[in-house]
């Protein structure tokens, strides 16, 4: 018997090398962690139980917004009850190419819209470190479900942070690539110029792995590029030469816990003893206009993107023998939860004559505002650090009746996300006893050095990424 | 029509491309195929699907862009236009908003006295919408229909919408613009442009103003033009509906008028107030367009001569009518092939080889040429036969011509007085005036001869007779 919470993909990929486990076996042992902790915890959709049939590698969950060729893909809605893909997601593809078989499909809050997993027309998912609480969103199914063994990886979706801040909340490793490296191609859209797949693993080098395989141009996808050098995966223990950049703004933002600040600097100076060199920089209209910014351009392109889910041709049909207008109308309101129905309105507003210019376009302008800036900050910086969340895991129910609490979630995960930077999030230590995850922001294209940065951090932190619940 | 009011048309023209597969998918382009099953994820907006442009469906819009003389943007933005309708799968149509593909244009279009300029204010690329059929209900509508099926075999096929300045001035400029524009995307290859397939659309923006005016007054929209001719009389019933509504001291209203030819009024579709918000939004999923420049020039070296080029090239051999006839009816190529007298030439390619449905490219142009010639000395009978037999392979001249046609006075000269004798009442009302009776005539004495007289001699004869 393996030890699902412990073993890492490496580990994993070792054992199937010398013939000490086979890929089917390893994907049971997954669906029998499943079996056991996941009606407490919600993580996943579905489980599928053939998924190893033909996988010589090991298994990989998957964020229910990729499409799955057969197996039910609803991005945690109501109105995709019962859709099943006719066709495999780039990515999903590409995890079949290279051997992984689908455990399932993880739980993630409706269309991505959500930093709480509570969104879920399924039900909320749990944190494995503490069930009572959040698991952060949207990919809070993929963060969990690695965090409590039921699977060791997973693909996850990140448009404002929903990679990096569940990664962070559960204490996993979590990467929001650089926009254009990976395909959206079979991805369910929520704001198509934000959108990426990325990877959800216990360790940097597992991440690097997983990024690996899928990422790279997609014909299908005409945003994505090719990268500009392999994936490497990290060696090297030390941070010798490296820069790191300390943004004030996002470093001292309103409703950082004083835990949560503690932990990321005993993570700094550790990553001064291994060589790195540490300045301060500032990116200040990046964190105060990333949040409207963000809440403008996501909604408007979502009002777009959930358009076609009109009951005409799958998923949801509401009052069938009505009116089409009718139709329309009550399949919609079946179907959406309150939060594509806030976005949708919000981005209809946004985008309407007489608006567009004063929202939709200022946002744009907004956008290049902070790209510039993050650009200036990397003239003198390799990567820029803070934490990944102002908060460690908070409770179930706490912030949902107040949806500008739940957006405050991705205040640092958005700046850079809007200048299409790629993100890494890693453990990095405890705050009453729960997760804090730091954040390594850097260049376009610039991955490998972020898992070169947060592979040595992750060495000398010596984080143990197993729940104390479950030691 | 008072003449105190000028006429202001402006046109909005759909083309569908006739490439091999879809706008944004590699569906095929086929139209009679059985309902969706020319579909794909992308076609049928299952969640995630992406678009993917046709470099061919570019390619094509930057010749004819070319072609009517506007600017290839240095950059071109994909936009998103949305509305609700079932044959709309994502909600959204991909076209081309403010910054599209082709701009300022111009055309020339020659007419009797001189030519027209017309002005394009921009050719885009589109993707078409599915079809919906609409059953049960009143007038083939969604509303009130009791079920509704869609086929998205046409879902995502490329159309271009090219749009005129208001520029044009009578029904009869528009019509004359139209079938140029037709040909001129006819012989670019790129559609084939034909109204009863649905592959050339159009919609018409009219509005008058007082004569020596330069005001542009409120225009309305006639939508579901399907011929020429038709436009051409919508157009000229609108113009007199909007100034009879000025005369009578009323205003026009912004709306959009269905046009059915069948039925004199044409019944608004939608007004001013219901006009819809599509809230433009620059298409994520797609990078700008940038198309290559040397590519631009290389396409530009390439264009055919213009039909207007061809039309007053032509004009000076066979007048303007024959040569805007040639042009816009694409025998203009065979006419050149022909040799021989060219008004000849032109009236024969214009009447009876237009009658006959003859290949025109497929007929033996010399062979054709002699009979031309010859065409007064023989039989009629034998001239239309040589005509309908010049695509064959086998066709040659001198197999029409040794049939001599009767040219000799005195065989018809008997057969003339008879006619004339047995025809005393209309002998008595042509000599009265009504001149138009010669081809009666005429007409009588070829079928007594079996077809087989000179008609020239036989006219020649008969104004004799009669004037005598």
């Amino acid at each position: 018997m393996i030890d699902t919470l412990r073993v890492t993909v490496e580990d994993a990929l070792g054992l199937i090398e010398r013939s000490e486990i086979t890929p089917a076996e390893l994907h049971r042992a997954y669906l029998d962690a499943a079996a056991e902790r996941n009606d407490e915890l919600n993580a996943y959709l579905c489980t599928v139980e053939d998924g190893a049939e033909g996988a010589n590698s090991v298994p990989i969950a998957l964020k229910d917004v990729v499409s799955t060729k057969g197996v039910e893909t609803t991005a945690g809605s109501r109105i995709l009850a019962g859709y099943r893909p006719v066709f495999d997601a780039t990515v999903a593809a590409r995890c079949k190419e290279a051997g992984l078989s689908l455990l399932g499909k993880t739980n993630m809050d409706e269309f991505a819209m959500g930093s709480s997993t509570e969104n879920s027309a399924y039900g909320p998912t749990r944190n494995p470190w503490d069930p009572r609480r959040v698991p952060g969103g949207s990919s809070g199914g993929s963060t969990a479900a690695v965090a409590a063994g039921l699977a060791p990886w997973a693909l996850g979706s990140d448009t404002g942070g929903s990679i990096k801040q569940p990664a962070a909340l559960c204490g996993v490793v979590g990467l929001r690539p650089t926009y254009g490296t990976v395909s959206r191609y079979g991805i369910v859209a929520f704001a198509s110029s934000l959108d990426q797949i990325g990877p959800v693993a216990k360790t940097v080098r597992d991440c690097a792995r997983l990024y690996g395989i899928v990422a790279g141009r997609d014909p299908c996808d005409t945003t994505t590029v090719e990268l500009t050098e392999p994936v490497e995966l990290p060696e090297a223990d030390d941070l010798k030469g490296l820069r790191i950049g300390v943004p004030t703004e996002l470093n001292e933002a309103e409703g950082i816990e004083p835990g949560v600040t503690e932990q990321i600097a005993r993570a700094l100076e550790l990553a001064g003893e291994l060589g790195a060199e540490i300045g301060e920089c500032h990116l200040p209209r990046s964190v105060e206009f990333g949040l409207p910014c963000y809440y403008l351009v996501a909604p408007s392109e979502a009002s777009s993107n959930l358009a076609r889910y009109d009951g005409v041709r799958y998923g949801l049909r509401s009052d069938p023998n009505g009116d089409v207008r009718a139709m329309y109308d009550r399949t919609r309101h079946d179907g959406f939860g309150d939060e594509p129905k806030r976005r949708i309105m919000l981005g209809t507003y946004a985008l309407s004559a007489g608006y567009y210019e004063a929202f939709y376009g200022q946002a744009q302008k907004v956008r290049t505002v902070i790209r510039e800036e993050h650009a200036a900050a990397f003239e003198q910086f390799d990567v820029l650090v803070s934490p990944t969340s102002p908060t460690v895991a908070f409770e179930l129910g706490t912030r949902t009746a107040d949806p500008l609490a739940m957006y405050a979630a991705d205040v640092l995960t958005i700046p850079s996300n809007l200048a299409g930077l790629p993100g890494l999030s890693i453990p990095c230590g405890l705050s009453d006893g729960l997760p804090v995850g730091l954040q390594l922001i850097g260049r376009q294209f610039s991955e490998n050095l972020l898992f070169r940065a947060g592979h040595a951090l992750e060495q000398a932190l010596a984080f143990d990424f197993v729940p104390k619940r479950y030691r | 029509m008072s003449d105190r009011w000028e006429p202001v048309i402006g046109l909005e023209i759909h083309v569908h491309l006739k490439t091999r597969t879809k706008m944004f998918c590699r569906c095929p382009v086929a139209y009679f195929e059985p309902p969706n099953t020319q579909t794909c994820p992308v076609c049928l907006a299952l969640p995630g699907s992406l678009p993917v442009p046709n470099r061919k469906a570019i390619e094509w819009t930057v010749r004819l862009g070319l072609a009517l003389d506007c600017r290839i943007a240095e950059r071109a933005i994909f936009h998103r236009k949305n509305y609700f309708y079932p044959d709309n799968p994502k909600g959204y149509q991909i076209s081309q908003y403010d910054e599209p593909l082709c701009v300022d244009g111009r055309v020339l279009v020659p007419g009797p006295d001189g030519d027209d300029e017309v002005g394009i204010v921009r050719a885009h690329l589109e993707e078409d919408a599915a079809k919906t059929v609409h059953v049960g209900g009143a007038e083939g509508r969604i509303h009130g229909a009791e079920s509704s099926l869609v086929d998205f075999n046409r879902a995502g096929t490329p159309l271009v919408e090219i749009v005129t300045a208001p520029d044009l001035r009578s029904p009869e400029a528009a019509k004359r613009f139209l079938q140029l524009l037709r040909q001129t995307v006819v012989e670019l290859g790129i559609s084939d442009a034909e109204m009863e397939k649905g592959s050339l659309r159009f919609d018409v923006n009219v509005s008058v103003r007082p004569e020596g005016s330069d005001e542009l007054r409120t225009r309305t929209e006639l939508k579901n033009m399907n011929s020429f001719n038709f436009a051409a009389k919508g157009i000229e019933r609108e113009i007199r509906r909007q100034v009879e509504i000025y005369e009578g001291g009323g205003e026009v209203e912004q709306e959009t008028l269905h046009f059915d030819p069948g039925n004199e009024a044409a019944p608004p579709l939608r007004s001013k107030e219901e006009a819809q918000d599509y809230r433009y939004l620059p298409e994520p999923d797609l990078v700008p367009l940038e198309p290559d420049r040397e590519l631009v020039e290389q396409l530009r070296g390439e264009l055919p001569e213009s039909p207007s080029t061809r039309i007053r090239r032509l004009e000076g051999e066979v007048g303007f009518a024959l040569a805007e006839g040639l042009v816009t009816s694409e025998r203009d190529e065979l006419y050149s092939r022909i040799p021989g007298d060219r008004t000849a030439v032109a009236n024969v390619v214009m009447n009876e080889l237009a009658a006959t449905g003859v290949d025109p490219a497929a007929v033996n142009a010399d062979e054709l040429g002699k009979v031309i010639e010859r065409r007064d000395v023989i039989p009629r009978s034998a001239f239309a036969e040589a005509v309908a037999s010049s695509a064959s392979p086998s066709f040659v001249a001198s197999a029409f011509l040794s049939e001599a046609a009767i040219s000799d006075v005195s065989e018809l000269d008997p057969v003339i007085d008879q006619i004339l004798g047995a025809n005393e009442e209309q002998v008595a009302a042509y000599r009265g005036g009504k001149e138009g009776l010669l081809g009666f005539f005429v007409g009588q004495v070829m079928k007594e001869t079996g077809g087989k007289a000179n008609p020239k001699v036989v006219n020649e004869r008969l104004r004799e007779k009669l004037n005598a």
